[in-house]
């Protein structure tokens, strides 16, 4: 009876030790937000897309969102970052603040010269490696119109493999309606640019269909 | 030589009228060479089904001899329990039956003595009656002395017969007092008679329903066709109703799990994992889990159920014990899940002013959300001891699957037997049509041969009838 019960135990053990899942299940989600030129008119919409986020994350996901200025490789250009509490009430309260810090901080914004994408990238690769997340996101909310200041270089590659990239609301400029071919090429050489890093690339103008952000 | 060259038609005639005369100079061994394969092919066929059928005719044994044992086994318990309801009424109404013998008797002599009491008792006629006979034949006048003396006589009777009527109208009354004090005697006697009649007719009941049961226990001791059909039916009754009844539970089990899987997440935390499954999920499964078990232990050591031997056989303190123990842990797991039900509404509505706020919706506080929050809480209590009832269905369904799996597993093996005799007798045929289609190919010197007058001769090997498995 005691060896029959000794087995018992020894396969619980095993059984148990092949279910300890290593890979973590939340995610991690750095939202660019272009704050350049004319696109700063389109922060309503940033708005929105962070409380659609908002509602869907779980407890224990983190998430940050970050101004695309100038120079976007900075701590400095984030508005606001948090991984939300395992427990449901904890992570619906720091959810309110999040939100809450976001208003105040879309009321302050100012536009800037240039638009550094990389940089936000890189930054946003930083933060979410140390979250540890499983499931990696980068949305970039901006016209992918990249312009980088005098002395900044960001001729670099992108680390982004296994993370998602999403261009959301990828807006239409004057030039590109002229010559549409501007706007395609800009589309598909940032769609290389990421998955050459071996990131997935993906597009979602229409803001109804948010929820191809987890798909 | 080129293929061109080689496929002109006199090359072509050459070799096929080579290859036909090489396959007559064959035909015979080429003929048993066929038959030997499909024989093969058929016996081990033929082999196969026969053992598949022993195996099929032994599993049918033994489903019928764990169909008999566990209906004998039912009636058993069903002649217990009558047994005991017998047991119990004899108990309750007969054991004290020498002092309802001695009540009756005593209510029988009182009533006795009260009757001989009142039985009527005629006043007796003067003894002087012939001397005032002798008197009133003597003639006389109306002023004689006898004449006097009669009417004294006649007045001194008067005042008598008064007395004794005024006498007689007295103990009359006294005898009736007693027969009315007699009355609640006779009911009592009459209801205590009535009582002892409904329990013997209540006895002659379960007489008959043992009778019954004993007469089908007979059945299924014999072992005849006929109890092995009723049980085999009944057994697919009960494991179709059991199976419904678990089904529903199951339903009620996913009920319970949705109201406990998000306040879970609370406890737990709704970012951990084990395995792919979240941690919360699997707190809340194993919570049901638990609940079930229980229930399983409480249903037998109520003896509802009787799974497992070691609680049926435990001393009835310990039984008693284990069931308060259980029913504790059903009541704590009620009240906790009530709590946890609270908690998910509380849960609940601050995401949905999360999201309602989110979407920038002016938050509408619902004046019946009281309802819903009472209706979970109950849902709640309630559902973990509908849970724990699971294990009489559990019980019926685990008994009848046993039999209902065997009539399966006989009948699959019956169809394997069907199809390996199948693949035997098309492999004998493929044979057979294979000869027919040799010899079609070398058709003209066997028609040469039969023109020669020589009958061409048919393969030495014939088929034997084959015993059909």
């Amino acid at each position: 009876m005691r060896n029959l019960l000794s087995i018992l135990l020894l396969i619980l053990l095993v059984v148990g030790i092949g279910c300890v899942d290593t890979k973590s299940h939340a995610k991690g989600i750095y939202m660019l937000i272009d704050t350049s030129g004319t696109y700063t008119g389109e922060l309503k919409k940033a708005q929105a897309i962070i409380n659609y986020l908002l509602g869907t994350l779980q407890p224990g996901d983190s998430f940050a969102v970050a101004s695309i200025d100038t120079g976007s490789f900075s701590e400095k250009d984030i508005w606001a970052k948090m991984t939300f509490d395992s427990k449901p009430s904890r992570a619906n309260s720091q959810k309110r603040a999040f939100q809450e810090a976001i208003n105040m901080k879309r009321a302050s914004v100012k536009g800037s010269p240039y638009t550094d994408i990389t940089g936000g990238i890189l930054q946003g690769t930083e933060f979410i490696n140390e979250t540890g997340a499983g499931k990696k996101y980068i949305l970039i909310f901006s016209d992918l119109k990249e312009e980088i200041g005098k002395g900044y270089v960001r001729d670099i590659p992108i680390q982004v493999s296994g993370y998602t990239v999403i261009a959301l609301n990828v807006t239409k400029l004057r030039s590109d309606n002229i010559d549409p071919r501007e706007y395609m090429e800009r589309v598909e050489e940032w769609k290389k640019k990421v998955e050459s890093s071996g990131g997935t690339w993906k597009v979602i103008n229409d803001l109804e269909k948010l929820d191809r952000i987890f798909e | 030589m080129s293929l061109p060259d080689l496929l002109t038609w006199p090359y072509v005639v050459i070799t096929v009228a080579v290859l036909i005369f090489l396959l007559y100079i064959a035909r015979n061994p080429a003929h048993q060479a066929i038959l030997a394969i499909s024989r093969i092919f058929y016996n081990a066929m033929r082999l196969s089904a026969r053992s598949v059928m022993s195996a099929e005719s032994k599993l049918q044994q033994r489903n019928r001899e764990v169909l008999l044992a566990s209906g004998m086994n039912a009636i058993e318990k069903k002649l217990e329990r009558e047994f005991y309801r017998v047991n119990s009424v004899v108990q309750r109404d007969l054991q004290g039956y020498p002092a309802l013998h001695r009540s009756m008797s005593d209510l029988i002599t009182r009533i006795d003595e009260d009757y001989r009491e009142s039985t009527e008792s005629p006043p007796s006629p003067p003894a002087w009656l012939d001397a005032i006979e002798a008197v009133s034949k003597i003639p006389s006048s109306e002023e004689s002395l006898v004449g006097n003396m009669l009417k004294e006589i006649h007045k001194t009777l008067k005042s008598h017969h008064k007395e004794t009527m005024d006498q007689y109208r007295k103990s009359s009354g006294i005898r009736h007092s007693l027969l009315k004090k007699m009355m609640p005697f006779w009911r009592k006697l009459t209801n205590t008679v009535d009582d002892v009649g409904k329990t013997i007719s209540g006895l002659m009941q379960r007489a008959e329903v043992i009778d019954k049961k004993m007469l089908e226990y007979e059945e299924i001791r014999k072992g005849s066709d006929r109890a092995v059909r009723i049980l085999s039916s009944s057994s697919m009754t009960h494991f179709f109703t059991s199976g419904f009844v678990l089904l529903i539970a199951f339903g009620g089990a996913v009920v319970n799990f949705n109201l406990i899987a998000l306040p879970m997440s609370e406890m737990v935390g709704g970012g951990s994992y084990i395995g792919s499954f979240k941690a919360s999920n699997i707190a809340a499964m194993v919570i049901i889990l638990l609940e079930t078990v229980a229930g399983i232990f409480l249903m037998e050591s109520l003896r509802f159920t009787n799974m497992f031997p070691l609680i049926q056989t435990m001393d009835d303190k310990w039984r008693k014990r284990l069931i308060i123990w259980t029913f504790t842990g059903l009541l704590a797991f009620a009240c906790i899940e009530a709590g946890l039900a609270f908690m998910r509404d509380l849960i609940a509505a601050d995401i949905q002013s999360l999201r309602q706020s989110l979407a920038g919706v002016q938050e509408q506080e619902s004046s019946y959300r009281w309802i819903t929050t009472a209706a979970q809480m109950g849902l709640g209590f309630l559902l973990p001891f509908m849970i724990a009832l699971v294990a009489i269905p559990l019980e019926s369904f685990v008994e009848s699957s046993r039999t209902i799996l065997g009539v399966v597993t006989v009948s699959a093996l019956r169809g394997f037997a069907f199809v390996l005799r199948l693949a035997g007798h098309v492999s004998k045929y493929i044979g057979q049509g294979l000869i027919g289609i040799y010899d079609l190919l070398i058709f003209p010197p066997l028609w040469i041969e039969r023109l020669s007058g020589n009958k061409a001769k048919g393969p030495k090997v014939t088929e034997k009838e084959e015993v059909q498995p």
